[in-house]
């Protein structure tokens, strides 16, 4: 097929909408392998926006890519704990195996090969995706197989030998994913939640009576910022319009986080009860969920609990009988950005816009989506609000702690016997967890993941909740072999690719931050740098537009305060007022490369060098 | 309609209307507030942070936030000043900013604010040195990213006041960049005339317009007579 009858096929299927252009771009990329110069300008004139904007959208996200790839792409996942798992040396196999490096696509046009951020399996590390197919626990040793397959077969789903549990061996899913579900509480992973039991309580209310309800249970969103959930509720539904909309965040990017990857699997349809519930306490008859682009494995699935739900008479019109009570939910998929984890990010995406994050105020409540007012809320509070109308506020307040109601869903990855999906009531202590998940060693523990809080040994006793360490549900260990420093710069280096550069201190501050914690590794800071770490880190917490910024420099600040000990024993200090910070090495290899020899001084050998 | 608002910045009772910026808000008042992305005539965007003033403790873009009744504005505290300096020397480290050279030397806001809050020297963080192509396609106009600071008020002005659609951000984190819709500059519907392109739009020297450099001497260039802050409008 040509380009041009590509484009005008995958631009009227979704009616030539601007909105709806990151659904486009997909189709264009799947179709033509990439989306070069000639596809935006098609693109650009179907959907009658200027070409640079479709080029501002497509070099905006990670998966979406201008250059022609491999018809096959691997993306390994570089977050700290596949790196700890030993990814780098299963990419040392790929790339011998496939003569190709990381970046890189082969010359048969048939492989390429790339690392990505947290594809939310940190739970069966290392892992990669291979196109949509998810592959788990590789070892050098089954990346040789891997390539041997893809190169006989050229087909992803030939790597499937084995499918995981529960919905995972399901034949829309067919993943060698596993839930690794470890505790199972009352509220969410309990056996035998009655379907759509909320619902029909829900509708037997009116809509302020839900809100209320939602409100007395004390439901905080689960996401990771806490929102009252029945306030978002009660402000969305208060503001004036004529259409409001239900959008649940299934942007799961946090490194370290995958418990929504459960509930994706195995609690769908609650989750769609959740956001009808929702739609009928804000009188909302449009609803989307975002679907991040490394969980596309999953969609068929879902759009197949939705079409189910569908026939059920539980979305479309009149629902369960309810005349006028009328909501559809549409899947968006995400194209790889951690930033559209931010709601009103989240949002700009779903418009087909760069997944910037929007002025606040006003608030999505009161203009989100299309303007209009929108809430956004996560997987996880969507299933809560579901158990609640079921269950009642008062069984729902029962558990956990009095500024934390319920049970929270925690993912927990890296040095333990069991890694996995814990349900457990809020105010769990630290210490507590990392006994349940048999930790021995643990020296570090990650609450949050990259954006949360680093908790050391003697903070063990400190309760996870809101009052305390709050966490979106990530919780990643370290026993007291691995680096902090290293951990901290991965972190840094997570943050600095995955900034939108929106705004000054967020894109230009966390790329000195780094450069200056590099500095701290290698063992060329003196203690004047730890100044200038919390100074700059202050700037840019204190005056970034959106959470990402504002909580990049969390790692660096919490090491630097629960390991001072490990920062000190890796600086140097000066002597006679020479700079202790100044690597001669490093500032005489530009100058070696430029005069082509050697130091006469610094170097053993003096002379020509040849390269 | 609109009704009247009472707050403080720094201490000072100001008066707006409901529906202002703090930005407009001072602005009306005679306050100056340090800021690059914003220039009036424009819709705010709260990118390059300059304008950061604390609200009742907590930090915001003053070009975006409403004035409310009973608010304390912090605007010129230590504090806050070294934010400003911060983020000033961060734009300057990310670009190449060669004042002597420039041809924007001496209207350039960055270099103004950079004088205004006592950098003499911007050495504080390391120099990132991009090495962008200068698009000098256009016959009329010329364009060196290289001094961008990704302000967007071109991008803007080509859609608000020229309902055109130039310019606009490509990439994201710190290789975002103003493109420009064409292969090249020469290849977009620009016009000498237009916003986007006029002096004063463009904050430093990145839109350069060809065969009229440096035309005011030394000493009579824009903030050489009036340094910035001291006019009630800047730009």
């Amino acid at each position: 097929m040509n380009i041009t009858t590509v484009v005008k096929q995958a631009c009227s299927k979704f009616g030539n909408d601007r909105g709806r252009l990151i659904d486009i771009l997909w189709e264009v990329q799947n179709n033509l392998g990439c989306i070069d110069e000639q596809a935006m300008n098609a693109i650009a004139a179907e959907v009658k926006v200027h070409r640079v904007e479709i080029e501002g959208v497509v070099s905006f996200y990670s998966f979406f890519s201008e250059k022609r790839k491999g018809k096959i792409i691997i993306r390994l996942c570089d977050d700290v704990i596949d790196i700890n798992a030993g990814i780098e040396q299963v990419a040392t196999v790929f790339s011998e195996e496939l003569g190709i490096g990381i970046g890189q696509t082969s010359a048969d046009g048939n492989f390429s090969l790339e690392y990505t951020a947290c594809i939310g399996m940190s739970d069966q590390a290392p892992a990669a995706l291979v196109n949509n197919v998810v592959i788990t626990n590789i070892t050098p040793a089954s990346a040789k197989e891997i390539t041997r397959t893809l190169k006989d077969t050229l087909d992803p789903s030939k790597l499937v030998t084995k499918v995981g549990d529960g919905n995972n061996a399901h034949t829309l899913v067919s993943a060698m994913v596993r839930n690794n579900i470890r505790k199972q509480g009352e509220v969410l992973l309990a056996d035998g939640i009655p379907a759509d039991a909320g619902l029909g309580n829900a509708l037997k209310k009116t809509s302020p009576e839900v809100i209320q309800e939602i409100a007395d249970s004390g439901l905080r969103g689960r996401g990771g910022a806490g929102f009252p959930t029945g306030e978002k509720f009660k402000l969305a539904q208060r503001t004036e319009a004529d259409q409001r909309y239900v959008i649940c965040n299934a942007d799961e990017g946090e490194p370290g986080t995958f418990k929504d990857r459960v509930l994706l699997t195995e609690r769908p349809s609650l989750i769609f009860e959740g956001m009808t519930i929702a739609a009928y306490a804000i009188g909302s008859t449009s609803g989307i969920m975002y679907l991040r682009a490394e969980y596309a494995y999953l969609r068929p699935f879902l759009e197949s609990v939705l079409e189910n739900r569908r026939q059920a008479g539980l979305l479309g019109k009149d629902i369960c009988g309810k005349k006028g009570f009328c909501f559809d939910i549409r899947i968006q998929m995400g194209a790889g950005a951690y930033i559209c984890g931010e709601e009103s990010a989240l949002i700009s995406s779903c418009e087909g816009l760069r997944g910037e994050p929007k002025n606040r105020p006003p608030f999505p409540v009161e203009r989100g989506y299309l303007s209009k007012p929108t809430i956004v809320n996560n997987v996880e509070t969507f299933c809560c609000v579901a158990r609640i109308l079921d269950r009642g506020s008062n069984w729902f307040a029962g558990i956990g702690t009095k500024a934390s109601r319920g049970t929270k869903l925690l993912s927990v990855c890296g040095d333990c016997a069991r890694p996995g999906v814990y349900e457990v009531p809020y105010g769990l202590e630290v210490a507590e967890l990392l006994d349940m998940v048999g930790a021995e060693d643990p020296a570090i523990v990650q609450v949050g993941g990259a954006s949360g809080e680093m908790v050391g040994r003697s903070s063990f006793g400190r309760k996870i909740c809101f009052s305390d360490v709050a966490t979106g549900g990530a919780v990643m260990i370290f026993n007291s072999h691995r680096n902090v420093l290293a951990i901290v710069d991965h972190f840094l280096k997570f943050f600095a690719d995955e900034s939108c550069g929106y705004c000054t201190p967020c894109r230009v501050g966390i790329v000195f931050l780094r450069e200056r914690m590099q500095k701290v590794m290698h063992g060329f800071a003196e203690s004047a740098d730890l100044d200038y770490l919390r100074d700059l880190s202050k700037t840019i917490m204190m005056t970034s537009r959106c959470g990402l910024g504002s909580s990049a420099p969390k790692a660096i600040l919490n090491s630097m305060d629960q390991f001072p000990l490990v920062y000190s024993s890796h600086l140097r200090e000066a002597k006679d007022g020479v700079q202790a910070g100044f690597n001669i090495q490093k500032a005489l290899d530009e100058s070696r490369r430029i005069a082509k020899r050697t130091s006469m001084i610094y170097d053993p050998v003096y002379g020509e060098k040849n390269e | 309609m609109s009704k009247t608002v009472v707050f403080k910045i720094d201490g000072v009772e100001i008066r707006g209307t409901s529906g202002q910026t703090i930005m407009e808000a001072a602005d009306k008042a005679g306050i100056y507030i340090p800021r690059l992305c914003d220039v009036e005539g424009l819709d705010p965007q709260g990118s390059c942070r300059v304008c950061t003033v604390k609200v009742n403790g907590r930090t915001a873009a003053s070009c975006t936030q409403p004035i409310a009744d009973g608010i304390e504005v912090e605007n010129e505290t230590m504090e806050i000043r070294n934010f400003r300096r911060d983020l000033v020397r961060m734009l300057f480290h990310e670009g190449n900013h060669l004042c002597p050279c420039c041809e924007a030397s001496g209207r350039c806001e960055l270099q103004a604010l950079a004088y205004r809050l006592g950098i003499l020297q911007p050495d504080k963080y390391p120099y990132l040195q991009p090495v962008r192509p200068v698009d000098a396609s256009h016959p009329d106009i010329m364009l060196d990213t290289n001094r961008c600071i990704r302000c967007g008020r071109c991008i803007r002005a080509s859609r608000q006041l020229d309902h055109k659609n130039v310019f606009g951000y490509i990439g994201r984190g710190i290789n975002k960049q103003v493109g420009v819709d064409g292969k090249d500059l020469a290849h977009t519907d620009v016009h000498i005339d237009d916003k986007a392109v006029a002096l004063g739009t463009c904050p430093v020297g990145c839109i350069i317009q060809k065969r009229r450099g440096f035309f005011d001497a030394i000493g009579q260039r824009k903030f050489d007579l009036h340094p910035i802050g001291t006019k009630e409008k800047d730009s």
